[in-house]
């Protein structure tokens, strides 16, 4: 049984993922509905950190049920760096990149959610399923978010 | 038969003498008028028809002409909307029309000023900048920017221009800010856009519930109705949500005012509480929607004790009001700004539709969904493609739907952007402010008053590397950033047609002569496409018409055999009678009252308007995945979970600001602050605020205060009002362009627009922006000494302590009321 290893990469990924969304927010302060959806977002994240932390008890981890986070310093940095340079199209190409680098750490974690959830049905672990098929849903919402603000971003981006 | 012809202030009393009826009755005719001061009917050279453009209501009415000047106005007795009443805006707003202060000739900025020119040069520098930018950058830095307030010709000729001739797929009204969320909850719930609902809903419901609607103050004569209703036997019960002890609060069974940004969390409740009661129509459930298991999950944890908490509303009175929404046997829903402009916009409208839909409460008399609209045309900005969706609800994921569009338009299917959602105008702000989009077309809208976070709105309008081109009726605060002043021509002195929330079309006549030089949008805008030389693919002009009727012909047919399929009706069809409810065609010549009759909806995947959003991020919903969830078009239930406000209230900024507005000014004030009476009534800015939060802070009526948030800071007399405890509320309708400052304060205390304050963040799914969530505090300035607060006495801003003098309007208020009357 791997079980509990499943449990701790995925905590590792939500905790990542927690970052990657935390970090461009702040990158993208100057850009309104990046800044506010990815931080709802990374609530997502931070509560599957905790449910990963909780289940993983009865897999014998001991994982911390709080994401670590940037600290506040560099985040204000980040953010005050975006109203600066926000009055100039450059930021956009960023943008783009940080849309994609996003959507593969959101899809890498919805299918590790993926596997785990296949393995608490072969295992029967009744209780690690339904938090896989509580979470897992919300990390193909944040790719789909990726994927399609990237659609939405990249004509303005790259066609003008 | 008339009974009696009292004359009545109208401003003392918006909603005028009672005509009370009881359910299933007709709503008893009452024909209001009112003229220029001095003259009676008998003076009236002719009678124009129209309806009525300051609210989003569409009461029909008789412009009165003399020596070919408008004199004044009288409804229309014989029309379904109205039957003959009208509002206290549209009795005395005309007289704006006739206001000196009317652009009567084209501007252009030379060496910082705005200055006289002619129509040529005005329109050759429009065009030619616009064309400069095409060759240099492409479509992608046009944009557009038009209203809820111009005509439906003129808008499906704008959209036109836009999206096949530049094609740009930067076009928004600011319908983004009135009623984005109307239309995003519908197309989540029915997929398409429509309103499934009808005024005469109010003639026989058993329960009418009010969703951050303050409808007496925003369509008067349709709280008239329910008022009517109120005052005669059986009456129904009204359920209001409201932080504000507005007049639908003060008529409600039961009234529910959360705290600002936690509708989602107090819809969820009432939507426990039904469910867990069983008050829902599984019959209905069963065969019409999709979805209602995984919504029965969802909802499992929100209790009304959680959501007392949250909503600080007690639970037994959430009970309560479930109870009288889960046993309602005829149950209209409305909803406006309260849920459209809050957090969470969509999702809370949402959840309204989700109510009547599991309580199979629609398609028949008295069980409807009004998702208002708040201003006169905005339904057609939505329809015509004017806020950036494609023509007659068409969607753009669907290629179908693109090709239809490019056969009717004569141009090829890629010239049509539809890779992506419209770009909505929030995002075209950052666009500008980036500097991709350069060239900004603006009809009859003031976005430097009306969009939240002025100091920026300024900053980015003002820009040099932005080509901005105002058309207006007078010189806004937006005109004056302008680099080319359009004067136009407004209602009474144009033709065109309009629709309102029950889905009924109104034809506005011309009644007298634009002012100077002042041209019709629409002739603007069909001068513009013909300087920039737009063609179809045969060579041809563009824009095939030349007149409002053939704009309006042009339309029928890309209406035909869509949702709002308007090719029954013509301008002849519409003269005379009452107006006419779309859909209108061969199979239903008369119109159609209601919709989504026995559960048929517009929702198959290969019709409808739209595949859906997701409810917290709002990425769009892929066809395939529509199709999977709805491959019958079905009505979906859609959950949402409850997501706390972005600002929240801290020890610095401990205050909730939320914006609104009156019932005697519309908008940026532009018309209604040019009608004395109504001006009068409303004549400057102010606060409210709690009892109990003033007497904390030892503050009293007419204290001149300081409201402050990290964007800016507000000067207005404070009004102690039954707003809820920890909320602020300003009214957003005053700019500067009647103050010595002009366009912008030229000093901080001189701040008045309640947009100074509010924050740029918006709905993902509607992308409404936000202004009724905002972190404020607030200070005292001076003490009033006596002076109360210039607010209104008659409305949500009552006063609940202290002798303030009530509002009235005296003498040049009075209007006639002919009770039973026929015109």
């Amino acid at each position: 049984m791997k079980l509990d290893m499943a449990i701790e990469e995925l905590h590792r990924s939500e905790n990542h993922l927690v970052t990657v969304l935390m970090s461009m927010s702040d990158k993208h302060k100057a850009d309104h509905e990046v800044f506010y959806v990815t931080r709802d977002m990374a609530k997502w994240s931070r509560e599957h950190v905790a449910e990963l932390a909780r289940i993983g008890r009865d897999f014998g981890l001991d994982l911390d049920p709080e994401a670590s986070e940037d600290p506040g310093l560099l985040a204000g940095m980040k953010q005050r760096t975006s109203d600066l340079l926000g009055r100039r199209s450059t930021p956009g190409l960023l943008l783009l990149a940080d849309l994609r680098h996003l959507y593969r750490e959101a899809a890498g974690t919805s299918l590790d959610w993926e596997i785990l959830a296949q393995s608490a049905q072969g295992a029967k672990e009744q209780e690690l399923l339904d938090v896989a098929e509580k979470c897992h849903p919300e990390s193909l919402r944040q790719a789909r978010w990726a994927n399609a603000h990237l659609k939405v971003a990249s004509p303005q981006v790259i066609a003008s | 038969m008339a009974t009696a012809m009292p004359r009545i202030d109208r401003i003392a009393e918006p909603w005028g003498t009672r005509t009370p009826y009881g359910p299933g009755e007709t709503w008893p005719t009452r024909v209001d008028s009112h003229l220029a001061d001095g003259l009676t009917e008998a003076d009236v050279d002719r009678w124009v028809q129209s309806a009525t453009i300051l609210h989003s209501n569409g009461d029909a009415l008789d412009i009165a002409v003399k020596d070919d000047r408008i004199v004044g106005v009288r409804g229309r007795a014989v029309d379904r909307v109205n039957h003959g009443r009208l509002g206290p805006k549209d009795l005395f707003g005309w007289q704006a029309n006739n206001s000196p202060e009317r652009l009567t000739k084209p501007l252009i900025r030379k060496r910082g000023k705005l200055v006289e020119t002619d129509w040529d040069t005005a329109m050759n520098a429009v065009a030619g900048r616009c064309k400069e930018l095409l060759e240099e950058q492409g479509p992608s830095a046009i944009s557009f920017y038009t209203t809820g307030q111009l005509f439906l010709e003129e808008y499906y000729t704008l959209g036109l221009i836009a999206h096949g001739g530049i094609g740009t797929n930067h076009v928004d009204g600011n319908t983004r800010l009135c009623t984005a969320t109307a239309a995003a909850a519908l197309k989540e719930t029915f997929a398409c856009d429509g309103q499934p609902g009808s005024y005469t809903d109010i003639d026989s419901a058993d329960v009418i519930a009010l969703y951050g609607h303050n409808m007496a103050e925003t369509q008067t004569v349709l709280w008239t109705r329910v008022l009517d209703r109120l005052a005669g036997p059986n009456p129904p019960k009204v359920v209001c949500v409201d932080p504000r002890e507005t007049p639908v609060a003060r008529a409600a069974t039961v009234h529910l005012a959360p705290r600002p940004g936690t509708n989602v969390m107090l819809m969820n409740a009432l939507l426990h509480e039904i469910i867990a009661h069983g008050w829902i129509d599984r019959e209905y459930i069963e065969a019409h929607t999709v979805g209602f298991a995984e919504l029965e999950k969802q909802m499992k944890a929100y209790t009304p004790e959680v959501a007392a908490e949250v909503c600080d509303v007690p639970a037994e009175r959430i009970r309560e009001a479930a109870r009288i929404l889960g046993q309602a046997e005829r149950l209209l829903s409305t909803v406006l700004q309260g849920f459209y402009q809050a957090h969470q916009a969509s999702a809370a409208a949402v959840s309204v539709n989700n109510i009547n839909v599991i309580r199979g409460m629609l398609g028949k008399p008295g069980c409807g969904i009004l998702q208002m609209n708040g201003q006169p045309t905005a339904e057609n900005t939505r329809e015509a493609g004017a806020d950036g969706d494609l023509p007659a609800f068409r969607n753009w994921e669907n290629d179908e739907h693109i090709a239809d569009l490019a056969r009717i338009w004569n141009i090829d299917p890629m010239e049509i952007p539809h890779y992506s959602p419209p770009t909505h105008i929030m995002q075209q702000l950052r666009y500008m402010e980036e500097g991709t989009i350069r060239f900004l077309y603006v009809t009859a809208t003031n976005p430097a008053v009306s969009l939240p976070e002025l100091a920026r709105i300024r900053e980015i309008l003002a820009q040099e590397r932005l080509f901005l081109v105002v058309q207006d009726i007078f010189l806004t605060e937006t005109a004056q950033l302008a680099d080319v002043v359009l004067p136009a021509a407004t209602w009474g002195e144009k033709t065109g047609t309009f629709t309102n929330v029950d889905r009924t079309v109104h034809l506005s006549e011309k009644a007298v002569e634009p002012p100077g030089e002042a041209r019709s949008d629409l002739d603007i805008l069909i001068d513009f496409s013909h300087r920039l030389g737009l063609e179809d693919k045969d060579g041809q002009p563009l824009v095939k018409w030349t007149d409002a009727e053939g704009a309006f012909e042009g339309w029928k047919e890309c209406s035909r055999g869509r949702p709002c399929d308007y090719s029954g009706m013509s301008y002849d069809k519409l003269r005379g009678g009452s107006g006419i409810q779309w859909p209108c065609n061969d199979e239903h010549p008369d119109g159609s009252e209601r919709i989504y009759v026995d559960g048929q909806f517009w929702a198959h995947p290969d019709y409808c308007e739209s595949y859906g959003r997701d409810m917290v991020t709002g990425a769009p919903v892929e066809e395939t995945e529509y199709r999977a969830l709805n491959p019958t078009g079905r009505a979906v239930l859609k959950a949402a979970e409850y997501v706390a406000p972005h600002e929240l209230p801290s020890q610095e900024f401990p205050f909730q600001l939320t914006t609104g507005r009156t019932l005697y000014h519309f908008h940026t004030r532009t018309k209604t602050g040019r009608a004395p009476q109504l001006d009068a009534a409303a004549p400057e800015v102010w606060v409210e605020m709690s009892a109990s939060d003033a007497a904390d802070r030892k503050f009293a009526e007419g204290d001149l205060l300081e409201v402050s948030t990290p964007r800016g800071r507000v000067r207005a007399r404070l009004r102690i009002s039954g707003i809820r405890p920890g909320v602020l509320f300003l009214p957003f309708h005053y700019g500067y362009w009647d103050t010595k400052d002009g366009a912008r304060p030229k000093k901080k205390e001189d701040s008045r627009a309640a947009n100074e304050l509010t924050l740029t963040d918006w709905d993902p799914v509607s992308k409404q922006p936000i202004f009724k969530t905002a972190a404020a505090r607030v200070e005292r300035v001076a003490r009033s000494k006596g002076t109360p607060a210039a607010a209104p006495t008659t409305t949500g801003s009552a006063p609940v302590t202290g002798a303030v003098p009530p509002t009235v309007g005296g003498d040049s208020a009075r209007v006639e009321e002919l009770l039973g009357g026929q015109a």
